[in-house]
C-alpha cells in the first residue's frame, strides 16, 4: 500500500498541495469559532450546519436564480450572516448569563433542526454544483497538476484569514471587540453599543462557515451531512490550537490540513484518525493547546 | 396503598392477558377466507430521509403500491394493504419495526430492506417467526452465503458478487485490461476489491495496485493522484454512496477521467442524476434495469415519475414492483399467504414483467436475472435529463450471479 | 415501618413496570427504554452530578455492545458473563479516554470526548470483528448461568429489569455517598474542592470510569436483548441523543433520564413514519428545553411541587 513512498517529490508535493487546500478549509472554519468564541463564550455546534447552508445557498441561487459564483461569493455568506443573526437575536442571547455549556447545547439542537431541514426538501444524495468556467482545466507546474480552482482556494482564504486576524488585531473596531471580550461592562460604559458588537461578531463569524460553504460547494458534493462530518475534525483542530488566538487557530487549520495529507501518502488508512491521535498528544505535553491559555 | 395499587395492577394485567387469550383462537378459526388474520398486509421498510433515500426510500413505497395496484388491488376479495416505515439506517430500529409488524400488525411479508445491517437483521428475524422477507435494495453477498435464509430471504435484485462479475468481465472485454482500486477501508469495501480483482484477473487484465480510503473521506483528491500515477487504464471504485461520488468528482476536477476511465461498482442512475452528466461522463457502471432500453421500460418509467416528482425509477425501486407483483401472483396461484407454500411457489414460477425476463428464484433465495453493463454518455450525446445511459452489453444471470455451488450458505455449500 | 413517599412511588413503578409485558407493553420496545434509560442515567453520573458534559458517550454504549455480542456470540460466553466482560472493557475505555478529558474543564471537555469518541467510531469501522456496516447479527441470547433460557423476549425482559434495578441502584447508592458529596461540590465550585484538598482530577476520572462502565452495561444489555451490535451505537449522533434524553428529564434529578429516555425512544418508534421529521423534532426539543425548560421534566416538577408545598 505504500509504494508510492518510492514514487520521487511530484506525488510528494501534491499531496501537501492538496493538504494545504484541506487545511484552508479546517483554518476558516476553525476561526470563526474562535472569533465567536472569544466574543460570545459559545462554541458553536451549528457552525458545521452553516458552513453547510453556504453551499446549498450558492446551489439555490444557481438553481432558481441563475446567479453563479461570484455573486454566490458575496450573497450566499451575507444570508449565512443573517441567519446567524436571527439566532443570536431570538435564542443565544438568553444564555450568555448560563453556564457555557447549554450554549453548545442549544447550537447543537439548531444544528439538528438545519440539517433536518435541508434532508427533507432536497433528500441526502447531494446536489451537483458545476465549476465555474474560468476555473476549468489546471496549472501544470511541472513537478504536479494543480488544478486552478484550488489553487483559488488556497489563494482566497489564505487572503480573508489574514484579513480577519488584521481587522481584530490591528484595527480600532477589533481593539473593541477584544476589549468587549474582556470586560463588556466596561466597554458599554465608554458608551459602544456591546450587544450589537455580540451580535455582528456572531453574524462574521458563521459568515465565514458560509464562506467556506460556497467555496467547498464545487470540489465536495453539496449535501445536507456535509456539515457535520467536517465539524467534529474543527472541533479537534479548536482543541489543538487552543480558541485564545486568532492567528493559532489559522496556523493549526492549515498544518493539520497538510498533515493529513501526508498521511494519505504513507499511511492512508489512519488518515481520518491522525487529527484526533494528534490531539490526544498535545493534550498529554500541553493541556491548553498548541496557542491556548488555561482560563 | 400499596397493596391496593398492586392488587390492582395484578387484576388489570389478569384482565388484559385474558383479552389477549380470548382473541387467539377466534383469529386462528376465521372461516373460508385462506388469509390469515383475514388480510394480506405487506410492508415496505426502507430509509425514506438518510443516505439511501434517493435509493429507496419513498420511491420504493411506491414502486410496491403500483405492483399491488396493478395486480388490482384485492386478494380473494380482500383489500391488500401496504405499510411503510423508516428505519433511518439503524438496524434495531429495523428489528423492532419489523417484529412489532410481525406480531401486532399480522404483516405478512417486508420488502426493500436496503442497508446491509437492517437486511441481515431483518432477515434473521424473519426466518425465526417464519415470514418472508424480500431484500432489494442491499448489496451484501452474505445474504445468499454464510448468512442466508433459505426458505424465508430472498435477495432480489444484485449483490457484490454480481456487480463485480458484470463491472470486471465486460470492462476488461472493452479494452479496459489494467485497473487500480480506489476501495473503502472496510468489509464491504474489502470485499468489493477482492471480487472484482479476482474476475479481472480470470479475464485477462492486471491489477497495477490500490489504496484504501476512510469510510466517509470527504476529500478524495490525493487518492485519486495515487491512481493517476499507477497508470492504470481504469480505475475501479469500490466504495458506495457519497464516497463514490466525491471520487468521481474529485477525479473530474484532477483531468483524470481524460487519460483513465473510472468504473464505478455500486451506483445508480439517481447518483448519476445528482452527479450531472459533466462529472459523470465516461463512467461504467452495471444496473439491472434502465428506464429507456425498451417501450415496455419507458411505460413504466413514465407512469412512475408522474408520481415520484419527475424522477425515474432505478433498479431498485424496479425490482421491489417486481418483487411485490411476484409475491402476490404466488399467493393467488397456490391460495394461502402461508411463508412457505408461497415460496414454493415463487420458485416454480418464472419471473416475466418489466423488471427481469426468464428470471428464476433459486431456493438459497438468489434471484437470477440478467445484468446490464452502461457508460454514462457524453453531455452533447444526451437529449435531456434522464438520458445518461449507453447500453454497453448484457450479463446473462447465471454468468452475473455466483452459482448456487459455490454458495457459502450452509444448506447448499458443498464438500 | 413507614416508607417515605419516594419509596411508595418506586415500588409502584418497579410494580408497574414487572406487569408492563401482560398489559399490553411490547417486549422488545420495552427492553430497550430500559436500556437506554440505564444509558442516560449513567451519562447523567457525570453531567448532572459533576457537572462534566461527556459529547463522546456512545463510544462506551457502542464498544460495549461489540464485545457482549462478539463473546457472545463467537466465543459462546453466557449472558452474564458477556455483560461483565463488556462493562469491564469499556471501563478501562473510559479510563483511558477520562485519563486524557479530564485534563480540560467544560466546552473544551465535551469537545475532547466527541473528538476520542469520532476515533473509536472509526475504529469500529475498520476493525474486522464488527463487520462494519452490517455489524454482528444474531446474538445469541444464551442461557443465564447457563441454565435459564433467555430466548423468550418476556425472560429477557425479566433479566433485563433486573440489570437496570442494579445499575439505579448502583447510581443512587453512588450519589449518597460522600465520594457522591465531593463529585457535587466538584460541580458546584471546582477551585473550593481543590483548596479544601480533594484531589479533584482523581475524583474526575472516577466519575467518569464509573459513568463509562454502568453506560457499557446498557449498551452490552441493549446488544443481547436486540441480538445485534452495529454501528449506529457507536457514532457521535448517538451520543447527541443521550444528552438530549438526560437534558429533557432533567440534568442531576436521579429520575429525570428514565422520563427523557422513555419519550425519546417512543419518537423515534412511533414517529418512524415521519422520516427527517423525526430529526427536525428532536433538534426542536434541544432547543426549547435549553431555552425555557432547563430543568428538564422531572427537574420541573419537583420544583413546582417543592414551591407549592413552601407556600402551604
Amino acid at each position: 500500500m505504500t509504494e508510492i513512498f518510492g514514487v520521487p517529490i511530484q506525488a510528494f508535493m501534491g499531496q501537501l498541495t492538496i493538504g494545504l487546500v484541506n487545511g484552508c478549509f479546517y483554518a476558516l472554519l476553525s476561526l470563526g469559532l474562535a472569533v465567536i468564541f472569544g466574543m460570545l463564550n459559545v462554541v458553536n455546534f451549528a457552525h458545521g450546519a452553516l458552513y453547510m447552508v453556504g453551499a446549498f445557498f450558492s446551489w439555490m441561487l444557481l438553481k432558481y436564480a441563475g446567479i453563479g459564483y461570484w455573486w454566490a461569493l458575496i450573497l450566499a455568506p451575507i444570508g449565512v450572516a443573517l441567519i446567524g443573526i436571527a439566532i443570536e437575536r431570538t435564542m443565544l442571547r438568553w444564555l450568555y448569563q448560563l453556564d457555557h455549556l447549554y450554549g453548545l447545547l442549544l447550537t447543537f439542537g439548531l444544528a439538528l433542526i438545519i440539517e433536518g431541514i435541508f434532508r427533507h426538501h432536497y433528500g441526502s444524495s447531494g446536489q451537483p454544483y458545476d465549476l465555474p468556467e474560468v476555473f476549468r482545466g489546471a496549472f501544470d507546474l511541472g513537478f504536479m497538476f494543480l488544478p486552478k480552482y484550488r489553487a483559488w482556494v488556497v489563494v482566497m482564504s489564505i487572503v480573508v484569514c489574514l484579513a480577519t486576524w488584521y481587522i481584530i488585531e490591528r484595527t480600532r473596531l477589533g481593539a473593541y471587540l477584544r476589549a468587549g471580550t474582556e470586560n463588556p461592562k466596561l466597554v458599554q460604559a465608554f458608551g459602544i453599543n456591546v450587544p450589537l458588537m455580540v451580535t455582528l461578531t456572531y453574524g462574521a463569524g458563521v459568515g465565514l462557515a458560509g464562506l467556506a460553504g460556497v467555496m467547498a460547494a464545487p470540489v465536495y458534493l453539496v449535501n445536507p451531512t456535509m456539515g457535520s462530518s467536517i465539524i467534529i475534525v474543527v472541533f479537534a483542530v479548536v482543541v489543538i490550537g487552543g480558541m485564545g488566538s486568532i492567528l493559532g487557530s489559522i496556523i493549526t487549520g492549515l498544518a493539520l490540513g497538510l498533515i493529513e495529507g501526508l498521511t494519505k501518502v504513507f499511511y492512508p488508512e489512519a488518515s481520518n484518525t491522525v487529527v484526533f491521535i494528534i490531539m490526544a498528544i498535545v493534550l498529554l505535553l500541553r493541556p491548553a493547546g498548541l496557542f491556548g491559555r488555561e482560563k | 396503598m400499596k397493596r391496593k395499587l398492586i392488587s390492582a395492577l395484578i387484576s388489570a394485567s389478569l384482565a388484559f392477558t385474558g383479552l389477549a387469550h380470548a382473541q387467539a383462537p377466534k383469529a386462528a378459526a376465521a372461516p373460508a377466507g385462506k388469509l390469515s388474520n383475514d388480510t394480506l398486509k405487506i410492508g415496505v421498510l426502507t430509509d425514506m430521509s438518510g443516505l439511501y433515500a434517493d435509493f429507496g426510500g419513498p420511491g420504493a413505497v411506491l414502486a410496491a403500491r403500483m405492483a399491488v395496484e396493478d395486480f388490482g388491488g384485492k386478494m380473494f376479495g380482500k383489500n391488500i394493504e401496504v405499510i411503510s416505515a423508516d428505519h433511518q439506517n439503524k438496524p434495531d430500529v429495523a428489528k423492532n419495526l419489523t417484529q412489532q409488524w410481525f406480531d401486532r400488525d399480522n404483516v405478512d411479508a417486508t420488502f426493500e430492506n436496503l442497508n446491509s445491517g437492517v437486511a441481515l437483521a431483518v432477515t434473521a428475524l424473519g426466518k425465526e417467526k417464519n415470514k418472508l422477507t424480500v431484500v432489494t435494495g442491499a448489496a451484501s453477498s452474505r445474504l445468499t452465503n454464510d448468512s442466508c435464509q433459505p426458505g424465508t430471504a430472498i435477495h432480489w435484485v444484485y449483490d457484490t458478487i454480481s456487480l463485480a462479475n458484470v463491472v470486471g468481465n465486460a470492462v476488461v472485454k472493452a479494452g479496459g485490461d489494467s485497473w487500480f482500486f480506489l476501495t473503502a477501508d472496510y468489509a464491504f469495501g474489502h470485499s468489493l476489491e477482492k471480487d472484482t480483482g479476482d474476475v479481472v484477473k480470470a479475464s485477462g487484465g492486471k491489477i497495477n495496485g490500490a489504496v484504501r480510503h476512510p469510510l466517509n473521506a470527504t476529500d478524495f483528491s490525493s487518492f485519486l493522484l495515487q491512481a493517476q500515477t499507477s497508470k492504470a487504464k481504469v480505475v475501479g471504485l469500490a466504495n458506495a454512496g457519497g464516497d463514490t461520488v466525491n471520487s468521481i468528482k474529485a477525479a473530474a476536477e484532477f483531468g483524470i477521467t481524460k487519460s483513465q476511465n473510472l468504473a464505478a461498482l455500486l451506483m445508480l442512475i439517481t447518483d448519476v442524476h445528482a452527479l450531472g452528466l459533466n462529472t459523470a461522463q465516461g463512467l461504467y457502471l452495471s444496473e439491472g434495469w434502465y428506464w429507456d432500453m425498451n417501450d415496455e421500460n419507458r411505460a413504466f418509467a413514465k407512469r412512475f415519475e408522474a408520481r415520484n416528482n419527475g424522477k425515474k425509477p432505478n433498479m431498485n425501486q424496479v425490482g421491489v414492483y417486481s418483487a411485490v407483483s411476484h409475491y402476490l401472483k404466488a399467493v393467488r396461484a397456490v391460495g394461502t399467504d402461508d411463508t412457505t407454500p408461497v415460496v414454493k411457489k415463487m420458485e416454480e414460477m418464472p419471473i416475466n414483467d418489466v423488471f427481469a425476463k426468464n428470471g428464476k428464484l433459486r431456493p438459497d433465495g438468489r434471484m437470477v436475472h440478467d445484468m446490464h453493463l452502461f457508460l454514462v454518455k457524453k453531455p452533447s450525446e444526451s437529449k435531456g435529463p434522464w438520458d445518461y445511459y449507453k447500453h454497453m452489453g448484457t450479463v446473462k444471470g447465471e454468468d452475473a450471479f455466483q452459482s448456487i455451488e459455490k454458495s457459502q450458505c450452509p444448506q447448499f455449500k458443498k464438500g | 415501618m413507614s416508607l417515605s413517599k419516594t419509596g411508595v412511588l418506586y415500588i409502584a413503578v418497579l410494580a408497574l413496570a414487572c406487569a408492563a409485558p401482560f398489559i399490553g407493553g411490547y417486549p422488545l420496545f420495552l427492553m430497550k427504554c430500559l436500556c437506554f434509560a440505564l444509558f442516560a442515567c449513567a451519562f447523567n453520573l457525570l453531567i448532572g452530578f459533576t457537572g462534566l458534559l461527556s459529547f463522546g458517550h456512545a463510544m462506551f454504549f457502542g464498544m460495549a455492545a461489540y464485545i457482549a455480542a462478539h463473546s457472545a456470540k463467537v466465543w459462546g460466553w453466557t449472558p452474564e458473563v458477556a455483560i461483565i466482560a463488556a462493562t469491564l472493557g469499556s471501563a478501562a475505555l473510559g479510563y483511558v479516554t477520562g485519563w486524557l478529558a479530564v485534563r480540560r474543564q467544560g466546552i473544551y471537555f465535551a469537545m475532547i470526548t466527541l473528538a476520542l469518541s469520532q476515533m473509536v467510531y472509526f475504529f469500529c469501522v475498520q476493525a474486522p470483528f464488527t463487520y462494519a456496516e452490517d455489524g454482528i447479527q444474531s446474538v445469541p441470547r444464551g442461557k443465564l448461568f447457563g441454565v435459564i433460557s433467555l430466548a423468550d423476549d418476556r425472560v429477557m425482559y425479566y433479566f433485563v429489569l433486573a440489570i437496570f434495578v442494579f445499575g439505579y441502584w448502583m447510581i443512587h447508592r453512588i450519589i449518597h455517598s460522600p465520594f457522591g458529596q465531593v463529585l457535587k461540590s466538584i460541580r458546584e465550585n471546582e477551585p473550593r474542592a481543590l483548596s479544601l484538598g480533594y484531589e479533584v482530577h482523581k475524583y474526575k476520572l472516577l466519575a467518569f470510569v464509573l459513568s463509562a462502565a454502568l453506560a457499557g452495561m446498557a449498551g452490552a444489555t441493549k446488544a443481547l436483548a436486540l441480538g445485534l451490535a452495529t454501528l449506529t451505537d457507536v457514532q457521535w449522533q448517538m451520543s447527541g441523543e443521550v444528552v438530549l434524553m438526560t437534558l429533557l428529564g432533567g440534568m442531576g434529578t436521579i429520575a429525570g433520564p428514565v422520563v427523557g429516555s422513555t419519550i425519546i425512544i417512543a419518537m423515534q418508534n412511533y414517529l418512524s413514519g415521519f422520516g427527517s421529521w423525526v430529526t427536525i423534532i428532536m433538534g426542536a426539543t434541544f432547543v426549547v428545553c435549553v431555552l425555557a425548560f432547563r430543568r428538564g421534566i422531572v427537574g420541573e416538577l419537583q420544583h413546582f411541587l417543592k414551591s407549592r408545598s413552601n407556600k402551604a
